[in-house]
């Protein structure tokens, strides 16, 4: 067993439940987002830790050989990363939004809100 | 306490469906044949350094035209949510906002500069070192976050951001579309010489099209920073 060595999916499941844990267990909208971005931020590192050779270093060609990591997933969670900020973004818009016409970012009371109506 | 008690069980499921990841991994100990033609042809084929931007902005470019479509359409809709809110809240003029203390001040003083700075080193030098045009705009963004902490009441030029982004925008597709006529197909870097390995000018049109792409995400993201702050 090398548990010790595979630390990084560790705090990938860690981070994962935490994230997974605030989006369904809050109810004010702006935690769950924080919730998402957590969840988020752990799938990139297990993509970011899933990519890496044994002795590789970061695939920037230089003139001394080396072993590079495997360039694609630093690529798609590059992507990812943007499309993150590009969702949360109007993701708090949305938030801001709602607190407008309801007063409220909290979900129990956005309910009753539109039950009163 | 029944919906605590699912919740948990519902954690602990997804949780056991990673367990054998973090318990038996083990990391390949080959490339994949894509990545390992990126790493060995790379740097012939397309002059750059940094293989993730040339996967990036040439290999994959068509879905970096979509991404920094995404970014934009993003940038679109907090305009259209949060453009509504100035008319309702004009009936009672806004009080200024505070100005920040001057020690905030003086730091952003001293640090605005060097932000934007970096964020333009980060951008054009791409293709060399860490970093890139989505990175270099984040920095950007930053500066201009700083820029708003310090002083609240602060306004950007609506005009020279929307110019500035639709230039880039355009420039971006432009590049892109001189990729096909001059080159092996859209977004080929290949239009311009590849130069010297390893010099600021060199990667062909990788170097431009990551300067748009910088560009283009500072002024998006700063101008979305402006929404949040509220006019």
């Amino acid at each position: 067993m090398n548990w010790v060595g595979l630390y990084n999916y560790w705090i990938v499941i860690f981070l994962m439940m935490t994230g997974f844990y605030i989006v369904v267990s809050q109810g004010n909208l702006v935690k769950k987002l924080v919730g998402l971005n957590l969840f988020q931020t752990s799938v990139f590192i297990q993509y970011i830790s899933m990519g890496k050779m044994p002795g590789g270093t970061a695939p920037i060609e230089s003139s001394a050989p080396a072993v590079y990591s495997n360039p694609l997933p630093h690529v798609l969670i590059l992507t990812a990363i943007v499309v993150g900020v590009a969702t949360t973004a109007l993701g708090l818009a949305l938030a801001v939004r709602i607190k407008q016409a309801y007063g409220t970012v909290e979900e129990d009371r956005i309910r009753e809100e539109d039950r009163n109506v | 306490m029944a919906k605590r008690l699912f919740i948990f069980l519902t954690l602990l499921a997804v949780a056991a469906m990673f367990f054998d990841f973090a318990s038996h991994f083990r990391p390949a100990d080959k490339l994949s044949p894509l990545a390992e033609h990126y790493v060995a042809e790379g740097p012939q084929e397309l002059g750059a350094a940094n293989l993730v931007t040339a996967v990036v902005v040439t290999y994959r470019g068509l879905d970096t035209l979509g991404e920094v479509t995404v970014l934009f359409l993003s940038a679109a809709g907090v305009g259209l949510l949060l453009a509504g809110r100035r008319k309702r809240e004009d009936a009672e003029p806004q009080e200024d906002l505070h100005p920040s203390s001057e020690l905030v001040q003086t730091a952003v003083q001293f640090l605005l500069p060097i932000a934007m700075l970096f964020g333009v080193y980060i951008f054009v030098n791409g293709h060399l070192t860490p970093g890139g045009g989505f990175q270099g705009g984040a920095v950007i963004a930053s500066g201009t976050l700083l820029l708003f902490l310090a002083l609240p009441n602060a306004k950007l030029h609506h005009g020279i951001m929307g110019e500035l982004e639709s230039f880039s925008g355009f420039g971006y597709v432009l590049v892109g579309l001189l990729g096909i006529f001059l080159a092996g197909g859209f977004l080929d870097n290949r239009f311009l010489p590849l130069g010297d390995f390893g010099r600021l000018l060199s990667a062909g049109a990788m170097p431009l099209i990551y300067v748009l792409i910088g560009l283009k995400v500072g002024t998006e993201l700063s101008v979305v920073l402006e929404r949040f702050k509220g006019e």
